[in-house]
């Protein structure tokens, strides 16, 4: 950290000072705990270490929270992700289950593509009743959140269907140029959202909608386009964690797959500071929520505590990063500052 | 969002009086028109008893055996907890919030009971800290929601996770429940007429039910919580104590998961940490379905009751049916959800 108070001072005010001050001290407490755990090694050509399990096993995760920034940012919320999830998943497998080929890459490609195409089908449903017909976001969603995983267990006639396919294990645990091939996926979804919407107006559009839908639609934004895409783009995102999920597992479980992952993406949200009252977002916010769920996770497992009882520290998190982001706790902050301001300028003088 | 949907005066059942009064002379139009504006607060309502007859005239015809008293108390005493909760629900939901934590809590009062009873606690005692404790995570809920200004989706999020978590805490197995008073009370059963039967469980869930009513319809509480829903801004500005009557609400959802996680520890005789994963979409589903509006400010009890019967009878007719699977049953709840959503947004829009 910076030695001069006022650099100090633009750091701690920084939004996402404490969500990262939570991340190294995860990741710390780890260290502590097993001194080889930030080690990385190349083996094969591939990367290994624990730092690169979290990203592979945070990439489906970090998908999902993605497409749900960009739908809290609009004022929405998008329960129906796990089931989408679910749904890819069982629809993938299904079709190389069935197929004669479920070795040859074609097969895989033409699986991937109903799955995504699907998954986004969802996702325009999900946008129609919300942009559309002007249904709440938690109810419109709610809707194929308890279908969903219905349908799921449809598609898969309710057993949990296995395949062996190479091309398609390569999505959940392959490597590309040593790099898990999920974390490289989710990289690239990662940048081309942040291009699109920090390097166009996209983003801002997004924004003005999430504060005020009816204002911008007067201001000339298409706010009921914008809305409709954002539900889109969320469902094909989850649809592509969904074929990562499965595909680490190569099983399409239409009742545990993406299980509550809808909550941990929304968690992983707020934790981002975006807030869920719409109008702002933040990509990398959402980026840190991530792997702080994901180091969460991973440390109570290293712990020895049982990973049933993550739910708990979630829970102190998750309010922990809620309070300190409420308006009436930062108003006593200022407060304080504002006493201890006089001092601060004196120092600044100082220094200068 | 519901201040600019709803006006004020849906509020019932004061308004009468303010429409009538507003409409000044007795114009025969005008009386008509507040007349059936009147009379379509009750049409969600009139759609759900409409659905559950539906169901039950279908079911009648179909099998035989299905029209019996036996049929009948079985949809009671087999849904009474979740009767609980969904009264607890509308509470809430009417004053435009939502709580996702009741599934957990009836997990935590649960498994805590039977605990209790198991490292040899008197049962009165039990009974009175199962409940407590789903008020007092209530109680913590309402103070985030309204002091730190945590939106209640996040807030009851957190209290889910955290009373998941805790219940982990307690045990990971399933703990039997064998102290023979609460057995006795738990199977405790009268039947009277030809078939007709009622539990301790239905007999509480009806006292419930009756309470809620009586708060609802004939306290200053049950009106101030309309009199939110409707907006909150015009309800701080009519001097109501909006502030305690919103962490109230909450304590009186949490206080119906303590007694709906009771209920289910008395009809399932153990506790079990995984108990109630869903049952809070369960519980809002009953509540929509029941006719109350998600922006708050207009339902009834009586309507979630109803709503909980439906869903009570999907599962009844499907088992029933026999060759259909179980996953039917999410399939038909999500699609009736997705109707009266439906119904109720082209009320709203009608009204408008």
């Amino acid at each position: 950290m910076s030695t001069t108070a006022p650099a100090w001072q633009r750091a701690t005010q920084h939004r996402l000072f404490w969500p990262i001050v939570a991340l190294v001290v995860l990741l710390a407490v780890n260290t502590i705990n097993r001194p080889s755990f930030l080690s990385i090694r190349l083996q094969d050509g591939h990367l290994f270490g624990s730092l690169v399990n979290l990203l592979k096993n945070g990439a489906p995760l970090l998908l999902v929270a993605l497409g749900m920034t960009l739908v809290i940012a609009t004022r929405g919320i998008d329960l129906s992700v796990g089931a989408v999830v679910a749904i890819s998943g069982a629809v993938a497998l299904s079709f190389i289950a069935s197929s004669p080929s479920p070795d040859s890459l074609t097969t895989v490609l033409v699986a991937v593509g109903i799955a995504l195409a699907l998954s986004f089908v969802l996702g325009v449903w999900n946008g129609f009743l919300v942009s559309v017909l002007g249904i709440q976001p938690i109810i419109a969603t709610l809707v194929l959140m308890t279908a969903g995983r219905g349908v799921a267990m449809l598609i898969t006639g309710g057993q949990i269907t296995t395949v062996n396919s190479a091309p398609y294990k390569a999505i959940g645990s392959g490597f590309w140029f040593g790099v898990p091939v999920a974390v490289v996926l989710a990289g690239l979804v990662f940048a081309a959202v942040a291009l699109l919407t920090r390097r166009t107006a996209l983003g801002m559009l997004i924004e003005s909608v999430g504060i005020n839908p009816e204002a911008s639609r007067l201001a000339g934004v298409k706010a009921r386009s914008i809305i409709w895409t954002v539900y889109a783009v969320c469902a094909l995102f989850a649809g592509l964690a969904g074929l990562m999920i499965s595909s680490s597992t190569m099983a399409a479980d239409a009742n545990n797959a993406g299980l509550f992952i809808e909550l941990d993406a929304i968690l992983a949200v707020v934790i981002g500071g975006t807030s869920l009252a719409g109008g702002k977002f933040s990509l990398s916010g959402t980026l840190v929520g991530v792997l702080i769920i994901q180091t969460l996770t991973l440390t109570v497992t290293m712990l020895g505590i049982s990973p049933s009882v993550t739910p708990l520290f979630k829970a102190i998190v998750v309010i922990a990063v809620c309070l300190a982001q409420s308006p009436k706790v930062r108003d006593l902050v200022a407060a304080r500052r504002r006493r201890a301001a006089p001092t601060a300028a004196a120092a600044a003088e100082v220094s200068a | 969002m519901s201040a600019v949907q709803t006006p004020a005066p849906t509020s019932p059942p004061d308004p009468r009086g303010a429409d009538t009064a507003a409409s000044g002379g007795p114009r025969m139009t005008e009386r008509l028109t507040s007349r059936v504006r009147l009379d379509r607060r009750y049409l969600p309502v009139v759609g759900t008893f409409a659905v559950l007859a539906l169901m039950l005239v279908v079911g009648g015809s179909r099998y035989e055996n299905f029209l019996s008293a036996r049929v009948v108390s079985n949809l009671f005493i087999n849904n009474s907890f979740l009767i609980v909760l969904a009264v607890g629900m509308t509470f809430v939901i009417l004053t435009g919030g939502i709580d996702l934590s009741v599934g957990a809590v009836v997990a935590l009062s649960g498994i805590t009971t039977a605990s209790l009873l198991q490292s040899g606690w008197p049962v009165a005692v039990v009974l009175l800290v199962s409940v407590l404790i789903g008020t007092v995570l209530g109680l913590v809920v309402g103070l985030m929601v309204h002091v730190f200004d945590i939106q209640p989706f996040i807030a009851t999020l957190a209290a889910m996770f955290l009373a998941r978590g805790l219940c982990y805490v307690i045990s990971l197995q399933s703990i039997p429940i064998t102290d023979e008073s609460f057995v006795a009370l738990a199977s405790w059963s009268q039947q009277f007429g030809d078939g007709w039967r009622v539990t301790t469980a239905v007999i509480i869930a009806l006292v419930v039910v009756a309470i809620a009513f009586y708060v609802l319809h004939y306290t200053q509480f049950g009106r101030t919580v309309y009199a939110i829903g409707g907006g909150e801004q015009s309800a701080m500005l009519m001097g109501l104590p909006v502030a305690r009557t919103k962490v109230l609400v909450y304590v009186v959802s949490g206080t119906c998961a303590g007694i709906g996680g009771l209920l289910f520890a008395m009809f399932s005789r153990s506790g079990y940490s995984l108990t109630g994963v869903g049952m809070e979409l369960d519980a809002i589903a009953a509540v929509v379905i029941g006719g109350t509006l998600l922006t708050g400010g207009t339902g009834f009890v009586l309507g979630s009751v109803l709503g909980v019967l439906v869903l009570g009878l999907i599962q009844t007719i499907i088992t029933f049916e026999g060759t259909l699977s179980s996953w039917w049953t999410k399939i038909v709840i999500g699609v009736l959800l997705l109707v009266f959503v439906i119904l109720q947004r082209v009320l709203v829009v009608r009204r408008r």
